[in-house]
């Protein structure tokens, strides 16, 4: 190579900095500014959600799904609801379903512009940042006037939902949504295109569809590396199968197929996805119906074991439940997406230099509170 | 396939180290592998064309009663002909013993430290088993059913639970 080897340090990147989204520490083995080698040390926001989980009942499981994902408080409780549900057999009013839906799609787009945002942040971007918090507050109004909470709902029960939606929600859900589609459009100009954001984002940390699959990555992440999986479409579940819309895959338009900018990008896309899942549920949603009637008194799911998935914000949600037919369950495991995508993180920012790896972390999306759970 | 063809097609190969087909009381039918054959029957599943297991979804320990056996469950998937698995391996509470499928399955690496934290499930192959949620100098494996919180951890008392 004829390159001098200067002597390798390690750096410790976290526990706290405002890069890491969270309490990550990534241990950095560097060779001058090149990064050799990533660590990621977790465990720091462990609140053995598990164990408390194995101490529960059922019903009292929810709020802590919730606290696991807490950008994504609606999606965790809906997967765990519906896994549940499944052990049970409980068929569920449409108008429950329909609301869900609206509901883990809101909170989709909330997420994503919290991805979105934090990532330009992380490059120097710090405009883009305020406006998605602006957008994700209107839809925190939404919710808290849902639910009367802003972050952690515990509003999507087994077998239904805390109480139906306030008068005067649909209106302005859909005054929201009208309003939306321009603010994409301002982050496409803001953002999207902008040459110093592409410069930091595209070629860097490509994930190839291989390498993402065999870690599990999932989620935007993987669709980002062009591979077309989203729960939503290939194993349907709730009522996704009776709406149109697309799944936005990485195309490398900036760069190459599964850099970071295609993870972006997706994500961009996804959210326009989903206010078109909203429009469709908020147009079709039944006016009839109870959506505590199939609220069971007792929860006792029958002896029996369950791995139930679901497409949350970051990716693939998966509950393996245990139960041994008793009111509490005997196991309750959550594979939580940012978990295995963040397992990734060493096989793409290898190579790279500290202030890419830092693009590369924030484009993956991850939320600490799931992968320490 | 169906996973009845999949169990018929790993017993004929791996006769006596494919225990059996539980279909009863779940929702995933689980193959049960002798827990030292775990890596090659993985390997396998993986490289066959016709099974093309690609992806492990999700990979988890359990314990039963804080008696019998522990358990490793893995769940996967083929996401090009889109059908799924499940294995299951029972192994020895104090002796625990399960071959590691983290150089098949990127995934398994965290998965199986994590079982390793909280189950002190021992994954035999595995390129650097340790704690992964909880501190290296943490005592005992906190998810078994008999697990008991030591009275301190580093001075700190640790509040009793119930």
């Amino acid at each position: 190579m004829g390159r001098l080897h200067a002597e390798e340090m390690i750096l410790n990147m976290g526990p706290q900095h405002p890069s890491t989204h969270g309490v990550l520490r990534l241990k950095l083995r560097t060779d001058g500014e090149i990064v050799s080698h990533i660590e990621p040390v977790i465990g720091y926001l462990h609140r053995s959600f598990e164990k408390h989980a194995e101490n529960l009942e059922y019903q009292q499981v929810t709020p802590f799904c919730g606290r696991c994902d807490y950008l994504a408080a609606m999606g965790s409780e809906h997967g765990y609801a519906m896994a549940v549900e499944k052990m049970m057999g409980i068929e569920l009013p449409e108008r429950v379903e329909y609301l869900r839906v609206i509901f883990a799609e809101l909170q989709r787009i909330a997420s994503h512009l919290v991805a979105v945002g934090t990532f330009g942040l992380d490059v120097g971007a710090i405009t883009p940042f305020i406006y998605c918090f602006r957008e994700r507050e209107l839809i925190l109004d939404l919710f808290e006037m849902a639910s009367g909470a802003r972050l952690l709902y515990n509003y999507i029960w087994i077998g239904g939902l805390a109480h139906d939606i306030p008068p005067g929600f649909v209106e302005k859900t859909y005054e929201f949504l009208d309003d939306f589609d321009k603010r994409i459009a301002e982050y496409n100009q803001i953002l999207t295109g902008n040459k110093i954001f592409v410069e930091r984002a595209a070629d860097v940390g490509v994930l190839t569809p291989e390498v993402a699959i065999n870690y599990g990555v999932t989620g935007p992440s993987l669709r980002a590396s062009g591979v077309n999986i989203d729960l939503r479409r290939t194993q349907p579940y709730s009522i996704y199968d009776r709406f149109d819309f697309d799944i936005p895959l990485g195309e490398g338009a900036q760069g190459t197929i599964g850099d970071s900018w295609d993870r972006y990008y997706v994500r961009v896309r996804e959210m326009e996805e989903s206010a078109k899942i909203v429009r469709q549920a908020l147009d079709q949603l039944p006016v009839e119906g109870d959506v505590k009637s199939a609220v069971p008194k007792r929860i006792r799911p029958p002896k029996g074991e369950i791995y139930f998935r679901s497409e949350n914000a970051r990716g693939e949600l998966g509950y393996y439940i245990v139960s041994n037919g008793k009111n509490v369950p005997l196991r309750v495991k959550m594979r939580s997406p940012a978990f295995s995508n963040l397992s990734v993180i060493n096989e793409i920012g290898h190579g790279w230099m500290i202030s890419d790896v830092i693009a590369i972390l924030g484009s993956l999306d991850i939320v600490l509170g799931e992968i320490d759970r | 396939m169906t996973e009845q063809e999949i169990y018929a097609d790993l017993s004929a190969k791996f006769s006596d180290k494919i225990v059996e087909l539980i279909e009863a009381e779940t929702f995933n039918p689980t193959v049960v592998v002798a827990p030292a054959a775990i890596t090659e029957v993985c390997h396998y599943l993986k490289d066959t064309e016709t099974l093309n297991f690609n992806s492990l979804m999700n990979l988890a320990g359990h314990d039963t009663d804080g008696e019998s056996d522990l358990s490793v469950i893995y769940h996967l998937h083929s996401t090009e002909l889109d059908h799924y698995i499940t294995l299951k391996a029972f192994t020895n509470r104090e002796n625990s013993e399960v071959s590691s499928v983290a150089n098949i399955y990127g995934t398994a690496d965290w998965h199986e430290r994590e079982a390793w934290d909280l189950y002190g499930i021992k994954f035999t192959g595995h390129p650097d088993l340790k704690r992964i949620l909880l501190e290296e100098d943490w005592e005992g494996h906190p998810l078994k059913k008999d697990y008991v919180a030591a009275e301190f951890y580093r001075g700190m008392r640790i509040e009793k639970v119930k």
